[in-house]
């Protein structure tokens, strides 16, 4: 314990120096900027501004700090596009879109941007205060999660997402099973056999997760847009100056806290980051607390669950990049890259060898989730009023900035037209009436199932039994049957006397 | 304080666009990686940015293409860009196999130029510091009387350069590279979490990449696939030929351009590379980036590009990835 105070002292020493303290809101202002543009999230965020952060001849922590000033910035504005607009501004802010753009269709957006930023502040504070205090713990239980734990956790998400099966659960099983069809085109890792790629090397390596994102959900939305104003439906929304109250914070502080939690230990594993979290924390939020069925339609725990969790998530990736040198996610990849051009080698040796780096980052953690909330929150109103911009303006503006977002990380025109038909083929299915969500979940989560449970078979060398053999596996397993069957009995046991209300409705 | 270092900052911002002491014009020159930022073909970049910056009279840009494992960027260089004179794209020892391979489609090695090399990296065999296998000596024992005995992993794909590795060991017990218990990740920072946390056995990997674990202490490199003994921070560890294997693994990373570049654009890239490998600032880049020192440029990489391809058919063909 003195350790980690003496070394939180030694970091704020150095983060709240007035150059770095100016570094940690630069980098949360942008990055705000950049996570809320569709199509650029943090990943490329931090990869665009390492150079230049290099280049400027920064000491490495002042750069670092900015740095992870735009990751933590990034991961916050990427809720905004979502809640305003329905189009995710980076992939992990897809779950966002399920509860925060109903909330701003009825005339709530000042409250859903300020209830989101609230609970992303939550998030973010609590992986950092994990992290500060147990990291290399942390970090040694996250590496212990072998290949058949990681097959457990899928079959956990998939659970806690049968909660996301809607009116129509088979349009919702094709929708997942697209998704799973859309994760196998590419290199099959364990035999080096391409996969549906037809001869075209641009999808060799599969569809990169945001095409998918930016096209099946941006565009589909831009073209449902464009349909509605053509055919007059298009309803303008009315300024609003809605903000968050201290009845809503009341009513979501659970959820904040439940899906901090999942958020942080789903983003502390190495090959699972903020789009699996914020997925996994609002399909089990809904199967625990949405008993009036009002999920999907502007529920604010709904709003609050993923944006916790993504924010946690993304604390926690830098558990095992800090701690171990390995990193938990793209965008830590890429800030053990700007650790090594610094000359610093990440590690249980950088806290004893170069504190200052170490606990300057981590205190410029708990400054940048105080900056974004203060930046955040007067911005609400202002952000709010694009909803006023008329649509005719928006509408290109949006396919415009999608366009050269992916443009500028891709530079392959393959992927512009990729973008665009996957935007028509989302536009079609929604036409049918499919949900996209669980296209997109299919899509994330059957890569990692797949992938994972063919590395465990390989481990065990076909043994199936490898599935259940440890201890971590079966709790997982444990909690999935759980996070199925507990609703339905919760169901029952507060059933309405009169008879004749539906049975067994776990939505 | 403050004052003062956004001074510095400046002026080293400023330096930077100062015009460079210029040896090779070539106007916009543009570096290509053919991935996402952050990956191996960034840091190549990167080296060739920051390595030629002196000797170019333009600063140079990087830009990435990323799209099937550098298939994009090949067929792109051997379609539409073949004669851009102010463009040359990073390549790697895993690129070579995929030419070799048939992924990149139709091309072959002798449709593009190679301009010059960034440096090297070399293979390298990795357990767990706990691990029973204290040299090469006992690894291979194991695997030569039962392939299926160890579980290996590492960052690529069955095919890929890291597998192939995998497949030099086995061929070198005597086994079939087939029946090698290979777990493939999704990049080596998953696979290093593996072997940490058990589930593999034996990583193989880079030795650029095991600079910032080495010191830790909670991983021990068996043998160095390079041909010889590598200087420090790695002069402590035996090449896997010292211990009497014949496992050779050289990564070369560089560079190519377009096959109908001219002569004349050509060769002020090769200059530009010649002129900074001659400097000391080329070896502290090369550094910099985790790679080791090998500078090939112009007609000495061709030929080392053409020896190269021609044993890794070799292998290739004899792992059973080409019939």
């Amino acid at each position: 314990m003195d350790a980690v105070l003496s070394g939180l002292a030694t970091g704020f020493a150095v983060a709240l120096d007035p150059f770095n303290l100016m570094l940690v809101l630069l980098g949360c202002f942008f990055g705000t900027l950049i996570g809320a543009l569709p199509g650029i999230g943090p990943i490329n965020g931090v990869a665009i501004l390492l150079p230049i952060a290099y280049g400027l001849g920064f000491p490495p922590e002042s750069a670092l700090i900015l740095l992870a000033g735009i990751y933590y910035g990034a991961e916050y504005g990427g809720r905004i596009s979502s809640i305003l607009l329905n189009v995710p501004g980076d992939a992990g802010a897809v779950m966002t879109t399920l509860d925060g753009n109903p909330m701003a269709r009825n005339g709530e957006a000042g409250r859903a941007l300020s209830l989101s930023a609230v609970a992303s502040f939550a998030g973010g504070t609590f992986a950092v205060v994990l992290m500060s205090l147990f990291a290399p713990l942390l970090a040694t239980f996250a590496v212990t999660f072998s290949p058949a734990d990681y097959v457990a956790l899928m079959v956990f998400a998939f659970a806690s997402l049968a909660s996301l099966v809607g009116k129509n659960p088979t349009k919702t099983l094709l929708g997942a099973v697209i998704g799973l069809m859309l994760a196998t085109i590419g290199i099959d890792a364990n035999t080096g056999v391409a996969r549906y790629t037809f001869g075209i090397p641009d999808i060799l390596a599969g569809i990169d997760f945001l095409i998918v994102v930016v096209g099946l959900f941006g565009m589909a939305e831009l073209l449902t847009l464009v349909e509605q104003q053509v055919s007059g439906k298009l309803r303008t929304l009315p300024v609003d100056s809605s903000f968050v109250r201290m009845t809503d914070l009341a009513r979501t502080k659970w959820t904040i806290l439940r899906c901090s939690v999942i958020g942080f230990f789903i983003g502390i594993l190495p090959g699972t980051g903020a789009s699996v979290a914020s997925a996994v924390a609002y399909g089990t939020e809904k199967r625990i607390s949405d008993t009036e069925g009002t999920f999907g339609k502007g529920d604010m725990r709904g709003l609050a669950a993923p944006e916790a969790a993504n924010n946690a998530a993304a604390g926690g990736a830098m558990v095992p990049m800090l701690t171990l040198g390995i990193p938990g996610s793209g965008t830590t990849a890429i800030l053990l890259g700007a650790l090594l051009m610094f000359n610093i080698q990440p590690g249980p040796m950088m806290f004893a060898q170069r504190p200052e780096i170490a606990w300057g980052l981590i205190a410029s953690m708990y400054l940048g989730n105080v900056a974004l909330l203060v930046i955040n929150l007067p911005l609400v109103g202002l952000f709010a009023r694009m909803l006023t911009i008329p649509q005719h303006y928006l509408t290109p503006l949006i396919a415009i900035l999608a366009f050269i977002g992916i443009y500028t990380i891709v530079g392959n025109p393959f992927d512009l037209l990729l973008i665009t038909g996957l935007g028509l083929f989302g536009w079609f299915l929604r036409k049918l009436d499919f949900s996209l969500a669980p296209v997109i979940l299919g899509f994330v989560l059957g890569g990692l199932f797949e992938n994972n449970l063919r590395r465990a078979l390989s481990i065990s060398g076909g043994d199936w039994g490898i599935l259940v053999a440890d201890w971590k596996s079966l709790t997982l397993y444990g909690l999935a049957v759980l996070v199925v069957v507990l609703p339905i009995w919760l169901a029952r046991r507060n059933r309405p006397r009169p008879e004749g209300a539906p049975v067994g409705a776990g939505n | 304080m403050t004052l003062a270092r956004i001074g510095t900052a400046l002026a080293v911002a400023m330096s930077v666009a100062a015009p460079a002491l210029a040896q090779s014009d070539i106007r916009t020159p543009e570096c290509v990686a053919p991935a996402n930022p952050g990956g191996g073909f960034d840091l190549t970049c990167r080296v060739a940015q920051k390595g030629l910056e002196p000797h170019l009279t333009a600063p140079m840009q990087v830009t990435f293409m990323p799209g099937g494992i550098g298939a994009v960027a090949y067929n792109m260089f051997n379609t539409t860009r073949t004669d851009d004179a102010s463009a040359i794209v990073a390549f790697s020892t895993g690129s070579l196999l995929n030419i070799v391979t048939g992924k990149y489609g139709a091309f072959t090695e002798q449709d593009v130029r190679w301009v010059a090399t960034a440096g090297a990296d070399f293979g390298a065999v990795v357990v767990r510091a706990d691990s029973e296998y204290q040299d090469l000596a006992g690894l291979m024992a194991d695997l030569g009387s039962d392939p299926a005995s160890v579980v290996v992993g590492a960052g690529g794909s069955v095919g890929s350069q890291d597998w192939m590795k995998g497949a030099l060991l086995i061929r070198e017990t005597g086994g079939a590279p087939m029946d090698m218990r290979y777990v493939a990740f999704d990049g080596g920072g998953d696979a290093i979490a593996a072997l940490l946390g058990g589930s593999i056995e034996v990583y193989l990997g880079d030795v650029g990449e095991m600079v910032s674990h080495l010191e830790s202490g909670q991983m021990r490199i068996l043998g160095v696939m390079s041909p010889e003994r590598l200087d420090e921070p790695f002069a402590e560890i035996p090449t896997a030929i010292e211990q009497g294997f014949d496992l050779e693994w050289t990564i070369l990373r560089g560079f190519y351009m377009g096959g109908e570049t001219s002569d004349a654009d050509y060769a002020k890239w090769v200059d530009a590379f010649e002129a900074a490998y001659a400097t000391p600032e080329w070896a502290e880049v090369q550094k910099a980036q985790g790679l080791l020192p090998l500078n090939l440029a112009g007609a000495e990489l061709e030929a080392a590009i053409a020896d190269s391809v021609a044993r890794l058919s070799g292998v290739a063909s004899e792992a059973g990835l080409i019939n």
